[in-house]
């Protein structure tokens, strides 16, 4: 039964984890920067909504709706005057740009909401007085922000693969991350697509900010940058650019954390998440279900 | 350069094309790379529904007229009318709504996308639902996929291959990615189509298809074609103009006749 209790709390935090990896898998795949600033937009979202319900006393739904909204702007408002400009830049620049923009926003947030922690209360209620299911006479008890982050996790994975295949924008999206000159040529606004895929990605990040903290209470400045490091870690692990590979790379990468926890050490288990990455960099480089690049000669 | 021919101006354009708009008009257009003139001075006039070519040697700058056509790169100097319209300051999005669409010497289809999906993103543009209409897939995404799904197809057809549309495009043998991008490029609905060496890596027989339904695809879409060709039997069968290009200046122009007779054109590119 503990096992079944882990193995439930691993999938959870790996769907958090996983929704947080499509906003980098995404952005890889289309503009081919790694964002390191995507972390600090969970934390963001993650205020938005404390704030909106805790200090407003906005519905929780409403909390989440703004946090997102509001996310989708710092997302695009990022990406114009941090990236675009740097579109002809090497990828180192861009790369430490964001590193930068990483620890601008960890800093804004220090200075508008000091770095005292917020105790975050989740926007799941409770039914009948109780926060969680109570399985097999209560041996197993699932607590309902597990149940809903799992929920929506698979709800925003098969939205987002259907948006990717099935519609235009998505297709568009598709060919511009394959090809961006032809894709222009094509009268492809790449611009646009680049500036959709962060929107997409950062309201995506406030969702993962709010059932994070829902989960894990204690909100500070800081918040974002871990699990944005691991669901990092998550989009190597199973492909990056790769949606499927983000939830699957997500997913275990949760397990795998929440099992070390459990039955290794505490202390180490962020060094296990790490090390198991490394193993399977080591045997199969492009992660889990990314696609060989071959280099046109 | 004294000895240069004089070039006819508009000599071969087509009778029934006499009269009206061309759709290109290219003049004194040049680019610069740091110094080297890659084409300079270079003068087209491509009529509504002409088939025209651009040959010469390699490296004579015949993929950068298509690059400044298509404002892949903005040219340093001249004007290039499209349909009569100035595209100064145009991009390459713009540039392809205006009318102007291409092939690529070498594929560039999106290969791990399935051939339908491919001519779809050249309908991108034509396609009239928005992100979230997509989204929410409202009745208009179901009717303008069915309506795309349709005309796909229908394009797919010239070449009779719609029943690849399911495939990767980058699983096609190489003939069908060269069709394919073609349809690709028509899906954008053009006035001036400009197909990058469509024969190239193809056999005798394969190029003969392709030279008839170059001509169906101009009859039945009445747009004009201008093509870069190194098979002279191509480009001599099918071509109604034909711009010699050599060094990035142009060096003869004329009917297939005209230019294959032409001694500078023998001497520089055709060999004696």
């Amino acid at each position: 039964m503990e096992f079944l209790f882990n193995l439930i709390s691993g999938i959870s935090l790996g769907s958090i984890y996983a929704i947080i990896a499509l906003g980098y898998t995404m952005v890889y795949g289309i503009a081919k920067m790694l964002n390191f600033a995507h972390g600090d937009v969970i934390m963001v979202g993650a205020y938005i909504c404390f704030f909106a319900t805790m200090r407003f006393g906005m519905p929780p739904l409403a909390g989440v709706l703004l946090s997102m909204v509001v996310c989708t702007m710092l997302g695009i408002i990022i990406e114009r005057l941090a990236y675009k400009p740097l579109r002809q830049a090497p990828a180192l620049a861009v790369l430490i740009t964001a590193i930068g923009m990483s620890y601008f926003l960890q800093n804004s947030a220090q200075l508008l909401w000091t770095s005292s922690p917020k105790v975050f209360q989740s926007v799941v209620g409770t039914i009948n007085g109780q926060t969680g299911l109570k399985l097999f006479d209560g041996a197993l008890s699932v607590s309902y922000v597990t149940i809903v982050t799992i929920i929506v996790c698979v709800i925003i994975m098969l939205a987002l693969v259907t948006f990717v295949n099935k519609t235009k924008t998505g297709k568009a999206m598709r060919a511009v991350s394959e090809d961006k000159g032809a894709a222009q040529l094509m009268g492809i606004n790449v611009n646009t697509t680049i500036s959709l895929t962060f929107a997409i990605g950062s309201a995506l990040a406030a969702v993962a900010g709010v059932l994070l903290c829902s989960a894990y209470p204690t909100l500070v400045p800081t918040t974002g940058a871990m699990p944005g490091i691991k669901a990092f870690t998550a989009a190597v692990f199973g492909g990056i650019g790769s949606i499927p590979g983000a939830l699957i790379g997500g997913i275990l990468l949760g397990i795998i954390e929440i099992f070390a926890k459990a039955y290794i050490t505490t202390q180490l288990s962020d060094a296990i998440v790490f090390a198991v990455l490394i193993v399977v960099l080591l045997v199969k480089p492009t992660g889990l279900l990314g696609k060989k690049v071959s280099e046109k000669v | 350069m004294g000895n240069m021919v004089p070039i006819p101006s508009k000599g071969y354009m087509k009778e029934s094309d006499m009269g009206q708009t061309p759709v290109l008009e290219a003049t004194h257009l040049g680019i610069e790379f740091g110094g080297l003139k890659a084409v300079d001075d270079f003068n087209i006039t491509v009529g509504r529904t002409e088939i025209a070519g651009l040959i010469g040697p390699n490296g004579a700058g015949k993929t950068t007229v298509f690059n400044l056509l298509t404002k892949v790169y903005q040219p340093t100097h001249g004007t290039i009318l499209l349909d009569g319209k100035d595209t100064h300051g145009m991009n390459a999005i713009q540039v392809n709504k205006a009318g102007i669409a291409r092939t690529f010497q070498n594929i560039r289809l999106f290969s791990s996308l399935t051939v339908e999906e491919n001519v779809k993103l050249g309908m991108h543009n034509h396609t009239k639902y928005s992100t979230l209409e997509g989204i929410l897939r409202m009745p208009k995404y179901w009717q303008e996929e069915k309506r795309t799904h349709e005309r796909a197809l229908e394009l797919l057809n010239i070449f009779d291959m719609a029943h690849l549309a399911d495939h990767k495009a980058g699983s096609l043998p190489y003939g069908a990615q060269r069709r394919l991008e073609i349809v690709r490029a028509l899906a954008t609905e053009p006035k001036l189509l400009l197909l990058d060496e469509p024969a190239a890596g193809m056999n005798p027989s394969e190029t003969e298809e392709l030279m008839q339904n170059v001509r169906k695809i101009r009859d039945t879409f009445q747009i004009a074609i201008l093509l870069i060709e190194h098979d002279m039997q191509f480009v001599t069968g099918i071509c109604e103009g034909i711009a010699v290009l050599n060094y990035g200046k142009i060096i003869a122009k004329g009917t297939p006749q005209e230019v294959i007779n032409n001694p500078e054109v023998i001497r520089s590119y055709l060999g004696e």
